[in-house]
């Protein structure tokens, strides 16, 4: 079920704005691809246009192709509602809702599809997706209680089992790790691998180590300026950026000598 | 520097003067309205209970309290719960339509408008109701009357002046709105992003993250501002007064005929003039059973909220 990404000459603008220029980029179907880069320089920007969540901002609008398995995501036949069931996101801040229990924000995507189904049904895909977050032995004794709750790291791994609840095709992290401690950290890390097998992941990240742990691709993204657009500088197999970059100031970036 | 190497000022922590005078200020702020509503509470009892046990040749219609006053509730409680039925929806769609559907401008302009709506005495709101709207709604209580007689509610014979207490509902409805809309917009407009984009990011449109994300969250707020519309519609007494035509002591479930039940508010207001000794003390007992009810109504919907509070998102 997992589909690839292809991306060509894309360009964001808020308003008048160039936030992001010209990405030519391709995901593999079930990968891992990290986007690494200074803030401001339109990673996550890119990333939440792939899924049409930049549109949430008023004045937001592209240029350019992103192609899911052949079809175009900002064709005039795609319902953005619809391009967000099909591929999920995990956001930087943990972010269950907090006025309902475990048990209803996991199963909250599901009623959007708003399919009937029998409760034996929902038991079944609760549990099945708290397994995958690695998150069901924690909390099984406590699915009627709020997911607020929890500590930060479940919370985000709540938030994970919330968005492979209906079994996208992709899955979209914004800086997942960023609100937590390294355990938990970890923890996520090794859950992004288990994922790998069934989904499509692209993960924005500020650490370094991270990118080059959980990810098969890294794309490098940075700012020509201030003011500037946001570009893709390369994009390659992650040891292969790691150990021998094609252009100097990804060298400099991962190094720490900036940013 | 001296003074820090002072080991018995080391121990004391240190008081400004700006703590010093709001700790102050606010403190005394929350002893006065203790005060007053104290103060409210014992006049209406000192006051009030001689009139409970007032003979009946003081009450007006020359009954007992219980039975004078027992309309007046009903007819309290009837006028505000249908102004509240009515304006409780709108208000939330108004806000929700200010708050996320409308373009900025617009939404600022239409809550411009609102807070205006708000500051209009209800002599003009009572005004509206006798020469616009009781006019206007004559002819639909005809029509309800034929068509949906069989519904106790519109069993008529419906008014033909349309001063029935289904007019004032709707007179008490458009008072409280502005209030209801202002709080529930506030309120809509502190949604966390954070919780909007969950439910958009899993694929909600617009109103379905309403529904995830945003009353929810606001459930209480909701319920504040529903509060604070019921108390003023409870309490209302000019506009109730001006536009209904009272028949006293009905107790009918019927909306629309000229025989309606009074509200305490405007029947404290219309008796007053011409009270005189026990009778005073009669109006002023009723005055306290309005006291009583808000109360309860307050007392209970902070017993709902309340229920489910770990579940608020305030943790």
């Amino acid at each position: 079920m997992a589909k690839s990404i292809d991306v060509s000459d894309l360009n964001i603008y808020y308003g008048d704005f160039l936030a992001v220029e010209d990405v030519t980029i391709p995901i593999a179907a079930k990968s891992v691809t990290a986007f690494i880069g200074p803030s401001g320089c339109g990673k996550s920007t890119f990333l939440r246009s792939l899924n049409r969540m930049h549109e949430v901002i008023r004045g937001a609008r592209v240029e350019g192709k992103v192609l899911i398995d052949g079809q175009d995501l900002y064709g005039s036949d795609m319902d953005p509602v619809n391009v967000r069931r099909m591929i999920g996101m995990v956001f930087q801040r943990p972010n269950p809702f907090p006025t309902m229990s475990i048990y209803d924000n996991v199963l909250a995507g599901q009623k959007l599809n708003s399919k009937r189904m029998k409760k034996s049904e929902a038991d079944d895909i609760v549990e099945r997706s708290l397994r995958s977050a690695g998150l069901w032995t924690e909390v099984k004794e406590r699915l009627d209680r709020p997911g607020s709750g929890l500590s930060g790291g479940q919370q985000q791994r709540l938030c994970i089992a919330r968005a492979i609840s209906v079994e996208p095709e992709i899955l979209l992290m914004d800086e997942p790790c960023s609100a937590l401690d390294p355990i938990s950290t970890s923890v996520i890390e090794d859950l992004i691998h288990e994922l790998k097998s069934q989904y499509t992941i692209v993960i924005v990240t500020h650490n370094m180590q991270q990118a080059a742990r959980v990810s098969d691709e890294t794309a490098f993204f940075n700012l020509s300026g201030v003011g500037k657009p946001g570009r893709l500088i390369e994009v390659g197999r992650t040891e292969t950026i790691f150990s021998n970059p094609t252009d100097p100031a990804t060298e400099a970036y991962i190094q720490g000598r900036f940013g | 520097m001296a003074s820090t190497l002072d080991p018995r000022r080391k121990r004391s922590t240190i008081v400004r003067p700006g703590d010093r005078i709001f700790s102050g200020l606010s403190t005394s702020a929350g002893i006065l309205i203790l005060i007053v509503l104290a103060g409210v509470a014992a006049f209406l009892t000192i006051e009030g209970i001689p009139g409970i046990f007032a003979s009946p040749d003081d009450v007006k219609s020359g009954q007992s309290f219980l039975p004078y006053v027992w309309p007046l509730v009903y007819g309290t409680l009837i006028a505000a719960t249908i102004a509240l039925i009515i304006s409780v929806p709108i208000a939330i769609g108004v806000a929700l339509f200010i708050s996320h559907y409308s373009p900025r401008k617009l939404g600022q302009v239409l809550g411009y408008l609102i807070d205006l709506l708000a500051a209009v005495p209800s002599v003009v709101y009572g005004l509206w109701g006798i020469g616009f709207l009781a006019p206007n709604m004559a002819p639909i209580y005809q029509w309800l009357e034929d068509n949906l007689g069989f519904i106790p509610f519109f069993a008529g014979p419906a008014s033909a002046t349309g001063r029935t207490i289904m007019t004032a509902s709707i007179v008490l409805a458009v008072m409280i709105l502005p209030i209801m809309t202002a709080i529930c917009r506030e309120i809509f407009l502190q949604t966390p992003r954070l919780h909007e984009e969950a439910a958009l990011a899993l694929g909600a449109t617009r109103w379905e993250m309403a529904r995830m994300a945003i009353f929810p969250y606001a459930r209480s707020g909701i319920v504040s501002a529903a509060m604070l519309g019921l108390g003023r519609a409870l309490g209302e007494t000019l506009a109730v007064a001006m536009v209904l035509s009272v028949s006293a002591g009905t107790v009918t479930a019927n909306l629309i005929s000229s025989t309606n039940p009074s509200t305490i508010a405007a029947n404290i207001a219309l008796s007053f003039g011409e009270a005189s000794g026990k009778t005073v003390n009669v109006l002023i007992a009723s005055g306290l059973v309005l006291f009583v009810i808000t109360f309860l109504v307050n007392f209970a919907a902070r017993a709902i909220v309340d229920r489910r509070k770990e579940f608020s998102g305030a943790n």
